[in-house]
């Protein structure tokens, strides 16, 4: 699901009723007058569009574009690969034709339906303001009002290149996700799920967030590895399992996160040499080794903890000077790496500000991180054999440093609630839940901070919410694999042949490599070049019925070789078959080659035959046949035509040693 | 290709499970555990037995531990850390969480209670487990290139797993200990149905059938409950972690429906550090204590308080008053106070060491909650399983001997039960291994459909209801070539691919009759004297078709109007005088009721060819 598109929609409470609202708070509303924007906020001040333009009504979702023209029967298989890539699920599986068979991590499919239930509950502020929506087109859709439009939002609506119109979809229901989570099959990591006998399919973690991973797939005739955004060394979740998707026949790259970044990485001058011509004279051996070292290299690793501190000290900052801080952050590995660094630098300040975590599944999202270990980064899980907590937060739930509100508006809250303080809440676009009525509250102080993800259009989600005084954070967590490594990775991973997205074309260029390579584009299929035969396994009692002929011509031993096949848990397994069908159906003879009669007459003469050639000619005088006439022991008469030969015999012994004969004379299995 | 299966532990007996067993050419050590009831060499595995040099690292390709009890891991330190041993190591998240607490206090009172020689220090229990590779449950752990592994849940305690090994083609499980039905907080055991060539499984309990666990339940709360209401104290030893939690659990229940206000002590550190470990480890327990996380996680129990000291030292206090209660675990090892106790009568003494001994005058409960399988359980293992072998370890010899017929006669596989330091040879299977062309594998999985007609007149009135008119089969015989050619893998291909590779042409080599037959003039006298009718040769023809029909009722006999065909076989009339296909005695023709027929066939279908002709020459001795 496309959640940039929520930010079209107007929050709830619309910037008329903010005042209202923030009056609520006894907050002055004079302070929204004659602010400036910050610096580094970048942001662009486009004329015509502002807070009164964003649509009024209860968002829709933009969803896969042409997820409707799919007959979706035709899908046998859905793969999940995180918690994020799960939100559109309810929209495929609520369709009555839909019967693939999903699988997900066990941890991603129980944050991924934490989150759809966090979304749909988001939902019900804006049916109480809206009301229930009445027919499938609502107002805003249309054409007239989608007219009216400033041309930004426009752009959204109907997608660069005018066609994703269609894409729009009201969000599913409660009922809807629960009945997409009871068709979503669990995996641990490295579990091999076999689907329909013939796909083995295993989850490999991917160090992106926890529970998230890439796909093996492999079968018996080839096998494919599906990369998603991974990251080396994660900071919270298991890291990238690359080694396990080594030798596949098939890469499908999908990681885009560094189309993203990648002026970034043009300024850097350690990635310009590092596509790979610095080793080609190394041997594999060594070139492996040292692809590890880059890969795993720390640095990555050093920079997302110095960014997770580098938060840290600017809310430090800011709560000394009386402001709040505002993290709504959708990646719940950032979430609880911060709420560690926190629980730190907080005590070395000796500071009691109280951090909210508010969500309507706060409790659950913090209950389940506390009993997941076994999907955990390696520093996480050595606390775990060192005796030690799991997580810091589970001592500060409990002297009151944390505290977890399932809404803003949650009676307790309102008791507890004291400013400073620090609060993480969903993102949602800053368009549901916590963030809006905080934003709305903060974003008139300059001395508070909204810390956000980069990748957002900040004009556009920020646009309800100006003018803005509040502080704003922008900050790229790692959340991929950065171009240069990718490079290494894949000399590692030594796959056969890889599938690069279109829009990393111009990124990767021409590639000195062992493995071919293509690209491959939304609704368009790629067709691979094909590889290699299936793997049959034969069983030990059927190789060794097996009569093996030598060919006269080539240097090859055949058999025929007859049995049950068995598809057996992703390989083709041949069995003896029933004894009893072998015998009552012979196998017919199959003869190739050419007849050489003088070989035929002396293999006859030898089994004390009297035989003698006839070469019968046609009318026009051309070669029609050879006959043998057998006169001894009985009468018999053997018509060698081109590729057939007839033999006539009335007494059947006869006829069967002359039929030997002729096997001996030809190549025959 | 065999499987090696040396044991050096466990062998005939309950104590130091280590089995060490070869799979095509990898070695992989099962378990490595200490035996409780000696104190001598007696309690380690004969490590030597694996290697002479004593390069273990070298000689094994890795280490599996199925579950953090010590007589199946007492050893690991031992042999990693003194006796060296470098490789890979594997277990679950919560043995490698649980271990080394379980190490490290035997090691205590080992050293600081008996005074004992350091067999390993605490730096070597840290040192050791930093070697080990924690696994999930099913992940599927490639070893090596050929070695893969797989843990399966077991529920015997938190983290018990059984494992399974595969080389190539050839693999196996083994059980450790095991339990097949749910207790408190774990579920039962569950393995997927797997190929395998061996089971080598526990027995401790391998002639025990158990009842129901809730009428033992019952019987302990029962006695529990009279004591503490009479005024005693109730001293209930826990050997293994995870019995302290299932008991726990079970008393926590009890009190707070009795509403009962007696305190209950948890011995400190290892109960209470456990119990850690089994909040966060709430995934590896039964579903049903799982499914309560998000409320309460089942292991904050209410009513427990803590205290210090070791269950012999309160023992030692509780003993000599009747008044008290002491329950023993359902299985004591041999040598130890519980394994006394077992099987004295109170009053009774008994002596703890060389100087201590005490007087016994306490009531005794045995508990017979077993976190073991009992041999309904292990039979329904194996049967499930399956395999081409069993090995039975983990258990007493007589009692082996018992499961092991039962085992032979009742599922038909063959078990063995090895002694300590025994070495067993298994055979394997194998698969040669063929590359398959698509065309093969299309045409063997394409449908083969055959449909046959029920003659209804042969049936009489109960079969017609019963029995379809039409019948369909789909019997996909494979059908393909071989090939092999040097320095090639072989190759599976179908016949005309075959043909095309190889450039050559099908040479079709077949056989051909024509014969006469004399048909007597079954009708009046006025068709006589003219040839054979077309009408007439055709219901001669169906005459036959129906006689071939009879007499070869396997196979389909297809009347055409101007032959009959069978299989390949073609039968027709044949008026053409000089047919070559006439061989034998030539003589024209001259009689009108002679009949040529002439057959053909391919050289498949030979035998049925001349049975046909033989059939249609008697035509005229049936007439």
């Amino acid at each position: 699901m496309d959640l940039s598109s929520l930010a079209i929609f107007s929050p709830v409470p619309t910037s008329s009723n903010s005042i209202a609202y923030n009056r609520k708070f006894s907050c002055s509303s004079e302070k929204y007058a004659g602010l400036e924007l910050n610096e580094d906020k970048r942001l662009k001040i486009d004329k015509p569009l502002d807070a009164n333009s964003l649509i009024g009504a209860e968002p829709h979702y933009r969803t896969v574009k042409n997820l409707l023209l799919w007959n979706v029967s035709f899908i046998d298989v859905v793969l999940i690969s995180s918690p994020m890539g799960m939100l559109g699920l309810p929209f495929l599986t609520r369709n009555k034709d839909f019967s693939a068979k999903v699988y997900a991590t066990e941890a991603t499919a129980r944050i991924g339906q934490l989150m759809m239930e966090d979304l749909v509950s988001m939902h019900k502020e804006y049916r109480q303001f809206y009301g229930a929506e009445e027919s499938d087109a609502p107002q805003w859709m249309k054409w007239d009002e989608l007219e009216l439009l400033p041309l930004e939002l426009r752009q959204i609506v109907f997608g660069a290149d005018g066609t994703e119109f269609g894409g729009w979809m009201p969000l599913y229901s409660a009922a809807d996700v629960k009945a997409c989570m009871l068709k979503v099959e669990c995996l641990k990591y490295a579990e091999e799920a076999c689907y329909g006998g013939t796909l083995i399919i295993q989850a490999f973690s991917s160090g992106l967030e926890i529970g998230s991973c890439n796909w093996g797939i492999s079968g018996p005739k080839a096998s494919i590895s599906y990369i998603s955004s991974s990251v080396f060394s994660s900071a919270a979740a298991m890291s990238f399992n690359y080694q396990a998707l080594q030798r596949s026949d098939v890469i499908l790259y999908s990681d885009f996160s560094s189309c993203n970044g990648l002026d970034k990485f043009d300024n850097d001058d350690n990635c310009s040499g590092a596509a790979g011509n610095n080793y080609s004279n190394l041997s594999s051996d060594d070139v492996n080794s040292e692809g590890h070292d880059t890969l795993l290299n720390d640095e990555e690793y050093l920079e997302e903890m110095e960014k997770l501190n580098f938060i840290c000290s600017c809310s430090v900052d800011c709560i000394k000077a009386g402001g709040s801080v505002l993290i709504p952050i959708a990646r719940i590995g950032i979430t609880l790496q911060l709420l560690e660094r926190f629980a730190v630098n907080l005590a070395s300040e000796n500071m009691r500000v109280p951090i909210f975590l508010i969500s309507s599944v706060a409790e659950e999202l913090i209950a389940f991180t506390n009993i997941i270990p076994e999907w955990l980064c390696e520093q996480w899980q050595d606390r775990l054999y060192s005796g030690q907590p799991l997580f810091s937060h589970v001592e500060m739930l409990k002297d009151g440093r944390l505290y977890l509100f399932p809404a803003i508006h949650s009676l307790k809250l309102l008791k507890t609630w004291q400013e400073p303080c620090i609060v993480f809440c969903p993102h949602w676009s800053l368009r549901l839940g916590p963030v809006v009525h905080l934003l709305l509250r903060w974003s008139a102080d300059q001395n508070s901070l909204l810390v956000m993800e980069e990748g957002l259009d900040a004009n556009l989600a920020l646009l309800p919410f100006k003018p803005m005084a509040m502080k704003v954070l922008q900050c790229s967590f790692v959340s991929g694999i950065q171009m240069q490594k990718s490079h290494h990775l894949l000399k590692i991973l030594q796959p056969r042949h890889v599938l690069f997205p279109e829009i990393l074309r111009q990124h990767i260029g021409p590639l000195e490599t062992v493995f071919s390579f293509n690209y491959y584009s939304e609704n368009k299929m790629v067709h691979i070049p094909y590889m290699k035969d299936s793997e049959l396994d034969i069983t030990v009692e059927l190789a060794c019925q097996l009569q093996y002929t030598t060919l006269k011509q080539q240097d090859m031993n055949i058999s025929r070789l007859k049995g049950e096949l068995m598809i057996e848990h992703g390989r083709y397994r041949l069995h003896l078959g029933n004894d009893e069908q072998v015998s009552s159906h012979p196998r017919p003879l199959v003869h190739f080659g050419r007849i050489d009669l003088n070989n035929l007459l002396t293999a006859l003469q030898k089994l004390d035959m009297n035989a003698t050639l006839e070469e019968v000619t046609g009318a026009a005088g051309s070669h029609k046949a050879s006959r043998i006439h057998v006169s001894e022991p009985s009468k018999a008469m053997i018509e060698v035509i081109e590729a057939q030969t007839v033999i006539s015999a009335a007494d059947e012994n006869i006829a069967s040693v002359i039929s030997q004969a002729i096997s001996g004379v030809l190549d025959c299995i | 290709m065999v499987i090696e299966c040396l044991v050096l532990g466990a062998g005939q007996e309950v104590g130091k499970s280590c089995v060490v067993v070869t799979i095509n050419g990898k070695r992989i050590m099962f378990d490595c555990g200490m035996h409780m009831g000696y104190l001598d060499h007696r309690r380690y595995p004969d490590f030597s037995l694996i290697s002479k040099s004593h390069d273990f690292t070298r000689s094994l390709s890795c280490i599996i531990i199925t579950h953090f009890h010590l007589d199946h891991i007492g050893a690991l330190p031992y042999f990693t850390q003194v006796c060296g041993y470098n490789g890979p190591i594997y277990m679950t998240y919560p043995t490698k969480a649980l271990a080394p607490l379980m190490l490290e206090d035997y090691r205590k009172v080992m050293v600081d209670r008996r005074g004992e020689e350091e067999q390993f220090s605490s730096e070597h229990i840290v040192e050791c487990m930093k070697k080990v590779t924690a696994v999930d449950l099913k992940q599927t752990i490639q070893v090596d290139e050929d070695l893969q592994i797989r843990a399966y849940y077991a529920g015997h305690v938190l983290g018990a797993a059984m494992f399974y090994a595969k080389v190539g083609d050839a693999a196996i499980v083994y059980t450790g200990d095991y339990n097949m039905t749910p207790d408190r907080h774990l579920g039962a055991a569950q393995i997927d149905r797997l190929q395998l060539d061996l089971v080598i499984t526990e027995s401790t309990y391998a002639t025990t059938y158990r009842d129901s666990k809730y009428v033992r339940e019952r019987e302990f709360l029962k006695a529990v409950h009279k004591c503490v209401a009479s005024g005693g104290k109730v001293l209930i030893p826990t050997f293994a972690l995870g019995r302290a939690q299932e008991l726990c659990m079970l008393l926590d229940d009890y009190w707070e429906r009795m509403n009962l206000k007696v305190p209950i002590y948890f011995s400190a550190g290892l109960t209470i550090q456990a119990n850690m470990y089994y909040k966060v480890l709430i995934n590896w327990t039964s579903q049903k204590v799982k499914d309560t996380y998000a409320t309460r996680n089942a292991f904050d129990f209410k009513n427990g308080m803590i205290s210090g000291g070791f269950s012999l030292e309160v023992f030692k206090q509780w003993a000599p008053c009747e008044k008290n209660l002491v329950t023993l675990p359902g299985y004591c090892v041999a040598g130890t106070v519980g394994h006394k106790l077992m099987s004295a009568k109170i009053p009774t003494q008994i002596r703890l060491d060389e100087d201590v001994q005490i007087n016994v005058r306490c009531q005794i409960h045995q508990l017979s909650f077993s976190p073991h399988t009992d041999a309904k359980g292990i039979m329904d293992l194996v049967k499930f399983l399956s395999p081409k072998h069993v090995i039975l370890v983990h258990g007493e010899k007589p009692k082996m001997v018992t499961l092991k017929e039962k085992i032979q006669s009742e599922l038909g596989i063959q078990c063995y039960l090895p002694a300590n330091s025994e070495s067993l040879c298994i055979p394997t299977t194998h698969h040669i291994k063929a590359g398959a062309s698509d065309a093969f594998v299309r045409s063997c999985l394409s449908p083969n459909f055959k449909f046959l007609k029920t003659n209804s007149a042969e049936l009489d009135d109960s079969h017609k209801r019963t029995m379809p008119l039409l019948q369909v089969y789909d019997d996909r015989v494979s059908e393909g070539i071989l090939t092999l050619q040097k320095n090639q893998s072989p190759k599976v291909v179908n016949q005309n691919e075959f043909m095309e590779a190889l450039g050559v042409e099908k040479h079709e080599v077949k056989l051909a009759h024509c014969f006469r037959v004399y048909i007597p003039d079954s009708e009046s006298g006025d068709a006589s004297d003219c040839l054979p009718s077309t009408s007439r040769k055709g219901s001669l023809l169906h005459l036959i078709s129906e006689k071939l029909c009879r007499e070869l009722p396997d196979f389909d006999v297809q009347d055409c109007q101007e032959h009959i065909q069978i299989q390949s076989v073609v039968v027709s009339f044949c008026s053409n005088e000089k047919c070559p296909h006439r061989t034998g005695v030539s003589l024209q023709s001259v009689d009108k009721k002679e009949v040529h027929f002439c057959c053909s066939w391919s050289v498949a279908d030979d035998a049925l060819a001349w049975r046909i002709v033989a059939s249609i020459k008697n035509l005229e001795l049936d007439t």
